[in-house]
C-alpha cells in the first residue's frame, strides 16, 4: 500500500480504529498499571502518531496553489454516484492540524482525572478526532454529511456519560439543536443531487442555481452551520453543553467542533450559493455584530467560569462570520481576502485559546470541584505558575497583540472598516468588553488574598498539566508573534474562493 | 547599526525572560544583575545611536526585521525607524529605566516578588523600545498594548491588595477605551492607504486630507480629521488626558519605582510621542489640532487643581503628572511638537526624580504615604531633601532649571499660536497653561513643605527609625537630579531652534511658532536673565510663596479655607466626580445591560420561549398524536377512509 496515496485516509481511520481497539482493551485494571496503563498509553500513542503524521500536511502542503491536495477519490456507492472523495486546501489543512494538535493534549489532560470508564472516554475522543478530520477533508456531499452526523454521537456520549449534574438536559439540547440544523443540510444536498446527479462538491459549485433555490439552500445550510458556530440567536445550547461537559469535551467542543460551522460556510455556503450568500450577507453581518456586542455583555455577568468562557467563545466566533461575509460590502478593491483570512486565523486562534482556558478551569475544578467564580479568589497565592498561565491565556482572549488572539481580530476589524465605519466600530467594542469580562474574572479568581480554605491548600500545576498548558502557551505566542506561516497557507485558497464567489451562478 | 538596534531591543527582553522563568533558581542578585546589565547595555548603545544620529550626522535608518504576515496586498511587518526623535526617546527610556532598576534593589529589598518585579520592568523596557522604534502602525500598536500589559501587571503587583487589583483592572479597561479609538484610527489609515508603513502613509497624507469619510451617512467628514481624532483617543488613554485620565491616580497602587518609570517618565508619554511622530498627519487637520489643544488645556489646568487637595504623597505627584502631560498635549495642539518632546524629556527626568524621592521618603517612613503624618523630614534625609528640592524647582520652572526652559518656551509657543484664531480655543489654551503655572507651584511646594519642613507630625516609633535611605536609592536620585537641574540649559537651543528633529517632525509653514520664537532667540543665559520679565516667573513665584505662607508661616489657614470653600473643596476632593460617574454610570450600567440581556434575552426570550417553548409545543403535539394512536383497528380504518376521501377529492376537483 502506498501511504502517500492514502494520506488523509490514514489520518481519519488511524484514530478511529485506535479508538475501537481501546474499546476492546476496555477498563480492566484501569486503576493499576497493566491493562490500565496500556489503555492510556495506547490512546496517547495513537493521538500523538496522528499528530506526527499530520505534520506532513504542513510540510508537504503547497501554499502557492488553490487546488485540492492529497486527493483520494474512489467510488463508494456507484448506484448513487457517491464517491469516497477526500482532499485538503488552505482552508481545511490548518483546521485538520488544529484537530490533531489538540487531541493529544486532551488525552494528556484526562490522564488520571477520569475515573469512570476511562477506556471508553479515550476511545470516544479518538473516534471523534477521526470523524472531525473526515468532515474537514470530505469533498463529497454525502460523505461530508455522514462524517458530520457521526461526529455527534461520540460528543453526545462524552457529555452524556462523563458530564455534570444536568447532563441529560444539556445533551438533549445539544443533540436536537445540531441535529435539526443538519437535517436541513441533508435536504439541500438531496436537492443538489437531483439537480446534478452527483454529490461532488465541485459539481455543486459549478452548477447554475436559480435565485429562489439559492436562498432556500442558503437557509438550509445556515441552520446547520449557525447552530454549530454558534451564531446569535441559536447559541443557547453552547453554554449548557460546556457547563455539563467534562473538561476534555469542552476543549474539543470549543476548539474544534465550533469551527465546523465556520468551515461549512466557506466550503459549502459561499461557493455553492454565492448569490444567496450575497442576498443574506447583510443579515449575517448584523447577526455577527449582535453576537459580538450582545454576547459580550452577557458574558460579563456570568458567575460560572465555564459559562463565561462559553459566551466569550460565541462573541469571538462572531468575528469569524463577520470576516467571512464582508466580501459583498467592501468598498474598493481589497479587504475581502483580509476579512476572510482574519476569520480563518480567528478560528485557529480561538481553538487554542478557548481550549487552554477550558483546561485552566478544568485544573481548578479537579482540585476544588467548583466552577463558580465566587468559590475562588487569590489563587495566585497558592498556584503562582498556574496563575501565570491563566493570565496569559486571559490576555490572549482579550486580544493582546503578541498573542494569537490579536491577529484575527485585527485583520477583521481593519477589513470591516473598509465596508462600513460602524461595522468596525461595533466589532472593536470587543477590545473593551472582551478585556472587561475576561480580566474581571481573573481579578476575582486569580488575584486578591486567599479567599477560603480550599484555595489555601491548592497545589500548583503538576508536570502533566504544566506540559499541556505550556505547549498551548507556546503556540498562542508563536502565532501571535509570527502568523505568516499560517496566513501564507491560506492565502491562495482564499483568493481563489473570493474569485469564485465574485461570479454570479444564476 | 542593524545589530545594535536589535541588541537594544532584545537584551531587555532576554533578561526579562530569564529573570521571569528561572525565578527562584537565579536568586535575587542573579535577577537584578542580569536585568541591570541588559538595560545598561541598551542604554549604552542608545547613547551611541544618539551620538551617531546627532554628532556624526548618521542617516535615518528605516528597515524591516521580519514579515509578520502578508495578505490581500497588506504588508504587516515588524521593523525599526531610527531617527533623531527615536534616538532621543531611546536614551530617555533606557536611562530612566536603568536608574529605576538600580533603585529597585533598595526599594523592593524585602519583597517576596523581587525576581518577578525585575522581570516585569525589563519586559516594560523592551515593550517601550518596540513602541518608540517602530516604523509602522502594527508594531506601534503592539508596543502600545504591551506597555499597557506590563502596566497592568505592575499596578497589580501586590495582588493581595484589593485596591491594587481594582486599580489595575481599571487602568487596563480605561486604556482599552483609548485603544478602541486607536485601532479604529489604524483601520481608517489602512482604508485610505492600504498600508501600515509610516513612510507610505505620510507620503499619501495630502491625498488623505483631500478625501472624506462618511461616518454618519450623508455628512462627510474630512478623512484626516477622522483619523487624527481617532488616533488621539488612543493617546488620551495612554497619556491620561481628560476624560480618560481616571486610571493614572489609581495606578499609584503599584510599587513606587514603576510609578516613576511607567506612570510618569515613559509609558504615559507614549501618547505625546505618538502624536509628534504623526505630525505629518496632524498638520493637515486644524480641527484635530484644536481638539488636541482643548483636551490638553483642560487636563493641564483642572488636574493641577486636584493636586492641591490630595494628601497621599504619590497622588499629589500623579496629579502633577496629569497636569504636565496636559502641557505637552497643549504644545502638540499648538504644532510645537519639538516643545512637547522637549518637555517630555525634562519631565521624564524631574518627575522620575520626584517619584523616586517620594519613594525614598515612603521607605524611611515605613510605607506611610499620608503627608499629614510627615513634616520636618529635611534634617533626617538630607540627600532626599536636596534632590527633591531640585525636582520641585524644575517642576515649577525655576529659572535655569530644565523645567524652566521647556515650560517657558512651551507657553511662549502657545501664546504665539495665533493660527487657531483669537477665539475661544486660543484663550482657553493660553490661559490654562499660564494659570497652570501658579497651580503647579502651589501644589508642588505644598507637598514639599508638608513633607520636609514644619512640625514633625509622625509618631515616635517611626521617628526613631527615620534616616537616609541606602546608596542604591540615593545614587539614582543624584543621577536624576543632575539632568533635572542642568540639561535644559545645554539642549534647549539645538532641540527647539536648531532643527534638531529634521524630517522626523513636520510643521506646516504657518503653524511654525517655534521658528518665530527662534528668530528672537539669544541663548539660554539671555532667557534666564529675562525670566523676571515674564508672567510665568511671577505666577510660579506667587504659587510658591502662597504655599510657603499657607503651609509654613500660617499652617492654621488651610483648614479655614477648606471650611469656607467646602463646595469647591469637595469638587476637587472627589476629583470632579469622574470616578463616581464612571463607576455608577459605565461600570454599573454595563453590568445592568449584561444582566438584562442574560436574564431577559437569553434565559427568558430565547431559551424560555423559543427553545423550551418549542420543546413544550412538540411534546404537546406528541401528546395529541399519541391520542390518535389508540391501538384500536377501527380508529385507523376511520382515519384511512378520511384520508382517502380527501386525497380523491383533491385529485378530482383541484386538478
Amino acid at each position: 500500500m502506498d501511504f502517500s496515496q492514502h494520506f488523509l485516509s490514514i489520518l481519519i481511520w488511524l484514530p478511529v480504529f485506535g479508538g475501537i481497539a481501546l474499546l476492546a482493551i476496555g477498563d480492566r485494571h484501569a486503576e493499576g498499571s497493566g491493562w490500565g496503563g496500556t489503555m492510556r498509553v495506547t490512546a496517547l500513542i495513537v493521538s500523538a502518531l496522528t499528530f506526527l503524521i499530520s505534520l506532513k500536511l504542513y510540510a508537504g502542503f503547497r501554499n502557492s496553489i488553490a487546488v485540492m491536495q492529497f486527493v483520494e477519490r474512489v467510488e463508494w456507492i456507484p448506484s448513487l454516484n457517491v464517491f469516497y472523495y477526500l482532499g485538503v486546501d488552505g482552508i481545511s489543512a490548518p483546521l485538520i492540524l488544529l484537530t490533531t494538535f489538540i487531541t493529544p493534549l486532551v488525552v494528556i489532560a484526562a490522564w488520571d482525572t477520569i475515573k469512570v470508564r476511562p477506556a471508553q472516554y479515550f476511545a470516544a475522543f479518538l473516534i471523534l478526532e477521526g470523524l472531525m478530520i473526515g468532515v474537514f477533508s470530505a469533498l463529497d456531499g454525502l460523505l461530508f454529511y455522514v462524517f458530520w452526523e457521526a461526529m455527534l454521537v461520540p460528543m453526545f456520549l462524552i457529555i452524556g456519560v462523563w458530564g455534570g449534574a444536568r447532563r441529560v438536559y444539556a445533551t438533549l439540547k445539544f443533540f436536537l439543536y445540531t441535529f435539526l440544523g443538519s437535517v436541513l443540510m441533508l435536504v439541500a444536498f438531496i436537492y443538489l443531487y437531483r439537480l446534478t446527479g452527483s454529490f461532488d462538491l465541485f459539481v455543486f459549485m459549478e452548477v447554475p442555481i436559480g435565485m429562489t433555490a439559492q436562498k432556500l439552500i442558503f437557509i438550509a445550510f445556515l441552520l446547520a452551520f449557525a447552530v454549530k458556530v454558534p451564531m446569535w440567536p441559536v447559541h443557547t445550547w453552547l453554554p449548557d453543553a460546556h457547563v455539563e461537559a467534562p473538561t476534555g469535551g469542552s476543549v474539543i467542543l470549543a476548539a474544534i467542533m465550533l469551527k465546523m460551522g465556520g468551515y461549512g460556510f466557506l466550503r459549502l455556503s459561499l461557493p455553492i450559493v454565492p448569490d444567496g450568500s450575497a442576498y443574506f450577507s447583510g443579515m449575517m453581518i448584523a447577526l455577527s455584530l449582535i453576537a459580538i456586542v450582545y454576547i459580550s455583555f452577557v458574558a460579563l455577568m456570568q458567575q460560572d467560569m465555564k459559562k463565561l468562557i462559553a459566551y466569550s467563545s460565541i462573541a469571538h466566533m462572531g468575528f469569524v462570520t463577520l470576516g467571512f461575509f464582508l466580501f459583498w460590502w467592501i468598498q474598493g478593491d481589497s479587504g475581502a481576502v483580509l476579512g476572510m483570512s482574519g476569520g480563518m486565523v480567528q478560528m485557529i486562534s480561538h481553538g487554542l485559546i478557548s481550549g487552554a482556558l477550558f483546561l485552566c478551569v478544568g485544573v481548578l475544578y479537579d482540585r476544588v470541584h467548583s466552577r463558580q467564580i465566587a468559590d475562588y479568589g487569590g489563587v495566585a497565592n497558592t498556584m503562582p505558575v498556574f496563575a501565570a498561565f491563566m493570565v496569559l491565556f486571559a490576555m490572549a482572549n482579550a486580544g493582546l497583540p503578541g498573542t494569537s488572539g490579536f491577529v484575527g481580530e485585527f485583520m477583521v476589524i481593519i477589513a470591516s472598516f473598509k465596508a462600513n465605519f460602524w461595522f468596525a466600530f461595533l466589532a472593536a467594542t470587543i477590545l473593551v468588553l472582551g478585556a472587561a469580562y475576561t480580566l474581571w474574572m481573573i481579578k476575582r479568581v486569580i488575584y486578591g488574598d486567599v479567599a477560603n480554605e480550599k484555595v489555601s491548600v491548592l497545589k500548583d500545576l503538576n508536570r502533566r498539566e504544566f506540559i499541556v498548558l505550556g505547549v498551548l502557551a507556546v503556540s498562542v505566542l508563536l502565532i501571535g508573534l509570527w502568523p505568516a506561516p499560517l496566513v501564507d497557507m491560506m492565502n491562495a485558497t482564499i483568493e481563489h474562493l473570493i474569485e469564485r464567489i465574485g461570479h454570479s451562478k444564476l | 547599526m542593524y545589530n545594535y538596534y536589535l541588541t537594544i531591543v532584545l537584551a531587555p527582553l532576554a533578561a526579562a525572560i530569564v529573570a521571569g522563568l528561572s525565578g527562584k533558581q537565579l536568586r535575587r542578585a542573579g535577577a537584578h544583575w542580569i536585568t541591570i546589565l541588559a538595560v545598561g547595555l541598551s542604554f549604552a548603545l542608545s547613547v551611541f545611536v544618539l551620538k551617531h544620529q546627532v554628532i556624526d550626522g548618521g542617516a535615518v535608518d528605516n528597515f524591516y526585521v521580519y514579515t509578520w504576515a502578508v495578505t490581500d496586498g497588506l504588508r504587516m511587518e515588524v521593523g525599526f525607524l531610527v531617527d533623531r526623535l527615536t534616538a532621543l526617546m531611546m536614551v530617555v527610556v533606557t536611562f530612566v529605566s536603568l536608574m529605576v532598576h538600580i533603585y529597585t534593589i533598595g526599594y523592593m529589598r524585602d519583597d517576596p516578588g523581587y525576581e518577578r518585579f525585575f522581570s516585569y520592568i525589563s519586559l516594560f523596557t523592551f515593550s517601550m523600545l518596540m513602541l518608540v522604534m517602530s516604523n509602522n502602525f502594527l508594531q506601534l500598536f503592539f508596543g502600545w498594548e504591551a506597555v499597557g500589559l506590563v502596566s497592568y501587571l505592575l499596578i497589580g503587583f501586590w495582588y493581595k491588595r484589593e485596591t491594587a487589583i481594582v486599580a489595575n483592572l481599571k487602568a487596563f479597561l480605561v486604556n482599552r477605551v483609548g485603544d478602541f479609538g486607536f485601532i479604529l484610527g489604524i483601520a481608517a489609515i489602512v482604508f485610505m492607504t492600504n498600508s501600515l508603513d509610516y513612510a507610505t502613509v505620510f507620503a499619501s497624507a495630502e491625498s488623505i486630507a483631500a478625501q472624506d469619510i462618511e461616518v454618519i451617512s450623508g455628512s462627510p467628514w474630512n478623512a484626516m480629521t477622522v483619523i487624527c481624532i481617532l488616533l488621539f483617543i488612543g493617546a488620551m488613554g495612554k497619556s491620561a488626558q481628560a476624560p480618560l485620565h481616571v486610571w493614572l491616580p489609581d495606578s499609584m497602587e503599584g510599587p513606587t519605582p514603576i510609578s516613576a518609570l511607567i506612570h510618569a517618565a515613559t509609558m504615559v508619554t507614549a501618547g505625546i510621542f505618538m502624536v509628534a511622530r504623526m505630525s505629518p498627519l496632524y498638520e493637515l487637520s486644524e480641527t484635530a489640532l484644536a481638539v488636541v489643544i482643548i483636551i490638553g488645556a483642560i487636563t493641564a489646568f483642572f488636574m493641577g487643581l486636584v493636586g492641591i487637595v490630595q494628601n497621599d504623597i504619590k497622588r499629589v505627584i500623579a496629579y502633577s503628572t496629569l497636569s504636565q502631560l496636559g502641557y505637552m498635549t497643549v504644545a502638540l495642539g499648538a504644532s510645537a511638537y519639538s516643545a512637547a518632546i522637549f518637555h517630555l524629556m525634562t519631565h521624564a527626568f524631574f518627575k522620575a526624580l520626584l517619584f523616586l524621592a517620594a519613594g525614598s521618603v515612603i521607605i524611611a517612613m515605613h510605607h506611610e504615604q499620608d503627608i499629614r503624618k510627615m513634616g520636618g523630614i529635611r534634617k533626617y534625609m538630607p540627600i532626599t531633601y536636596w534632590t527633591a528640592l531640585v525636582g520641585t524647582l524644575a517642576l515649577i520652572g525655576f529659572p535655569g532649571s530644565s523645567g524652566f526652559f521647556s515650560k517657558d518656551l512651551l507657553i511662549e509657543a502657545v501664546r504665539d499660536s495665533h493660527w487657531h484664531g483669537q477665539g475661544a480655543v486660543y484663550w482657553i489654551a493660553y490661559l490654562s497653561v499660564l494659570l497652570g503655572v501658579f497651580v503647579t507651584a502651589l501644589y508642588s511646594f505644598r507637598l514639599f513643605f508638608l513633607v520636609f519642613h514644619g512640625e514633625e507630625r509622625m509618631d515616635d516609633e517611626i521617628k526613631s527609625h527615620l534616616r537616609e535611605t541606602p546608596w542604591v536609592i540615593t545614587v539614582p536620585l543624584v543621577m536624576l537630579a543632575v539632568p533635572s537641574a542642568i540639561i535644559g540649559w545645554y539642549t534647549v537651543q539645538p532641540v527647539l531652534f536648531g532643527n534638531y528633529f529634521g524630517d522626523a517632525i513636520a510643521v506646516a509653514g504657518n503653524h511654525d511658532v517655534l521658528a518665530k520664537i527662534g528668530a528672537g532667540w539669544h541663548g539660554s543665559l539671555s532667557l534666564v536673565q529675562h525670566a523676571v520679565q515674564t508672567p510665568v516667573f511671577w505666577l510660579a513665584a506667587g504659587g510658591a510663596l502662597t504655599a510657603w505662607f499657607l503651609y509654613v508661616k500660617r499652617p492654621d489657614i488651610p483648614a479655614t479655607i477648606k471650611d469656607k470653600l467646602s463646595g469647591l473643596y469637595n469638587l476637587l476632593d472627589r476629583k470632579y466626580y469622574f470616578d463616581d460617574l464612571y463607576i455608577k454610570g459605565f461600570a454599573a450600567g454595563g453590568r445592568a445591560i449584561g444582566r438584562t440581556l442574560s436574564e431577559k434575552g437569553d434565559q427568558f426570550l430565547i431559551d424560555g420561549i423559543l427553545v423550551n417553548g418549542t420543546a413544550n409545543a412538540v411534546s404537546r403535539l406528541a401528546g395529541v398524536m399519541r391520542q390518535l394512536q389508540t391501538g384500536y383497528l377501527y380508529t385507523y380504518a376511520f382515519a384511512m377512509i378520511i384520508g382517502l376521501t380527501m386525497l380523491l377529492g383533491w385529485l378530482i376537483w383541484l386538478r
